[in-house]
């Protein structure tokens, strides 16, 4: 009997050639849009929270001034070794701390210049900000001491600079100072603010104080907290300990500022999931209009199929024979449609990841989920119509305009 | 009772004071008003009369399509009226056959394939309802049509169609609902000739429901309705 439920019903969905195809449509672009929405969504979450990752996990940046909004910062006086001396010996539960003083400079290599950021620091750096050599060493200790011109590259420099070609051991200039490459960066990538992070020069702070800068500054102070020490804790210890250092009275603001960030990251995830749930939703709305499209199929249809009823009944059908091929015609059809539907998201998902230079995530959760709201709507519309024209007295049923 | 039950086995049909109400109160519509008819095995009958006579109301009841208001039906001794729904949808299955004046094929759907689905219902299996269709196709004249759908045939090769799709299943009757209604006069003979063929050499019970005298002609006898009374003068055709 399902069998042969099984043959009228694809009989009725090979006959009605148009009308299948448009419910299946329906519910192939109501699937499909939930999936790929959530897809995208959940990639650029991921995306965003592997780049976090990459600024270094415990990461607490001292800076000197108040922030007063978006980049811009109140002038106060720099830090100086002392301060990040202190730091180190009066915080508890820091890593590292690594101080550090930045310049925008050309940076030449034979006939070719590239503009890019040197920062002078000490190797405490790597570790807090999260940098690994590719190739190459640290500075030594001796080179720290003496401000020695020795540089490490990050990788959009070399690429800028050497093209193909090995720089360990080759010279560059940074305006009067010729220094050598002793070490190359791994890459980061993109910053979450869409920033190079491979676009840098390291050398040692004390040779950017002596050959570059001409002044003794700390600009930012670079701290890393333990694994499982709360950074928040860290954060206000070093408030209070600058405040006593900078003698700033009780009723001063802070001309300095501690950003953590977790802090950051923490904004961004969240700032990322809404954009999932927004996304989600917009898709649950393409969802709901394609069960729509199913249901508007389903049930302008209804006058042919009631006719179609009352001929099956007339002849001898019984009624829940009837209703066993409506609703295989209905299962068949939606399960088609939504398989469709995924393999055209699961597609798409891939194109438009990789075009947009995102992770492709896949949600299998969201998949079943959205099949199953398009399955139940194509299968609720197809046979509960049908229902009510097989309930109908078989003359009734042939009667029906 | 008894001597009257036994009195009765010879009829295939045996309608008793039969009526059929539709609606209720102001729009009360009296379609049968206490019907007395009974059809032989093998007879071939003619329901006339002007509409609303209740003609078709009671074809749709001898059918099992309908069920009276009141009054008792009797198909081969079987009271109807004690008949569920799917029972009586499987008695249409095994013993009876339709031809409707819209002729009320699938659309879309082969001739083959209308003539096989009163099969599937009765579960033959594929390859025997394949030849079954093509032979019934055959006795209706339209051998080499098997493939074409309602849309590519005639009004006359729709009806016949139909008429294929009724005795596929070589049932005990055959009700035909105007079965020349939208025809003219020389596919009408044609399908009157039909089931004539099919009443002689089948011996398949016939019942038709005609406006028209030439078509009334056909049969052994009239059933003249008139109000939602039968008004029978005609003698029963005597059998053997």
């Amino acid at each position: 009997m399902l069998w042969d439920a099984l043959l009228l019903a694809l009989r009725e969905i090979r006959r009605n050639i148009m009308r299948s195809a448009l419910t299946m449509l329906g519910i192939v672009i109501g699937v499909a849009s939930v999936i790929i929405m959530v897809n995208l969504g959940s990639g650029a979450t991921l995306q965003v929270s592997r780049q976090i990752s990459t600024l270094g996990s415990n990461m607490l940046m001292v800076r000197s001034g108040q922030r007063l909004g978006f980049g811009q910062r109140s002038a106060a006086k720099a830090f100086d070794m002392n301060d990040v001396d202190a730091i180190t010996r009066d915080i508890r539960g820091i890593a590292a701390a690594a101080p550090s003083a930045a310049q925008s400079l050309v940076a030449i290599y034979g006939n070719r210049n590239w503009s890019t950021t040197i920062t002078g620091t000490n190797n405490n750096y790597f570790a807090v900000a999260n940098w690994t050599l590719a190739k190459g060493r640290e500075f030594s200790t001796s080179e720290l001491r003496s401000g020695a011109a020795v540089c490490i590259l990050g990788n959009t420099v070399r690429k800028e600079l050497f093209g193909n070609q090995n720089p360990l051991g080759e010279k560059i200039r940074l305006n009067k100072m010729t220094c050598q490459i002793i070490g190359l960066f791994a890459p980061k990538g993109q910053s979450v603010g869409g920033r190079d992070q491979d676009d840098l020069v390291i050398i040692p702070l004390r040779t950017l104080w002596r050959r570059i800068a001409g002044k003794q500054e700390v600009q930012m102070i670079y701290v890393s907290a333990k694994d499982g020490v709360s950074t928040n804790k860290v954060k206000r210890d070093i408030e209070l300990l600058m405040r006593e250092r900078r003698r700033i009275s009780p009723t001063e603001d802070d001309d300095f500022n501690v950003r953590d960030m977790k802090e950051i990251a923490a904004a961004l995830t969240g700032t990322t999931q809404i954009l999932t749930t927004l996304l989600g939703a917009v898709a649950a709305v393409s969802l709901l209009v394609g069960g729509i499209g199913i249901m508007n199929i389903m049930l302008v249809s209804v006058t042919e199929r009631t006719r179609e009823i009352g001929i099956r009944l007339a002849i001898g059908a019984l009624e829940r024979e009837v209703l066993l091929q409506f609703l295989v015609e209905a299962v068949v059809l939606s399960s088609l449609g939504g398989i469709i539907g995924i393999s055209l998201a699961v597609a798409t998902s891939y194109g438009l990841a990789s075009l947009l230079q995102m992770p492709a995530v896949f949600d299998p959760g969201i998949m079943l989920l959205a099949f199953l709201f398009s399955a139940a709507v194509g299968v609720i519309f197809g046979y509960f119509p049908a229902r009510k024209a097989a309930r109908l007295d078989p003359i009734e049923a042939l009667r029906y305009e | 009772m008894n001597t009257q039950a036994e009195k009765n086995t010879a009829s295939l049909i045996e309608l008793r004071d039969i009526t059929k109400v539709y609606g209720t109160g102001q729009a009360t519509m009296h379609a049968l008003r206490g019907i007395d008819l009974s059809i032989d095995r093998g007879d071939f009958v003619a329901m006339m009369g002007p509409s609303g006579s209740g003609k078709s109301t009671c074809m749709n009841i001898l059918g099992c399509l309908d069920v009276p208001s009141a009054g008792q039906y009797l198909f081969e001794n079987v009271d109807v009226g004690l008949l569920s729904r799917n029972q009586r949808a499987l008695l249409r299955r095994n013993y009876i056959g339709f031809v409707f004046q819209g002729f009320n094929l699938l659309a879309r759907t082969s001739a083959l394939e209308n003539v096989e689905l009163p099969l599937i219902y009765r579960g033959i299996p594929a390859a025997e309802r394949h030849t079954r269709a093509g032979e019934a196709l055959a006795q209706v004249g339209l051998s080499g049509w098997e493939a074409h759908a309602p849309g590519e045939l005639s009004g006359g090769q729709q009806q016949r169609v139909a008429i294929a799709r009724a005795i596929v299943t070589e049932p005990e009757i055959l009700l035909a609902d105007e079965p020349t209604g939208n025809l003219d006069t020389a596919r009408s003979m044609e399908i009157m000739e039909l089931l004539t063929r099919f009443n002689q050499e089948h011996n398949i019970t016939i019942v038709i429901v005609t406006h028209e005298q030439e078509m009334a002609a056909f049969a052994h006898r009239v059933v003249h309705f008139r109000d939602g009374l039968v008004d029978d003068n005609t003698p029963h055709r005597e059998l053997n």
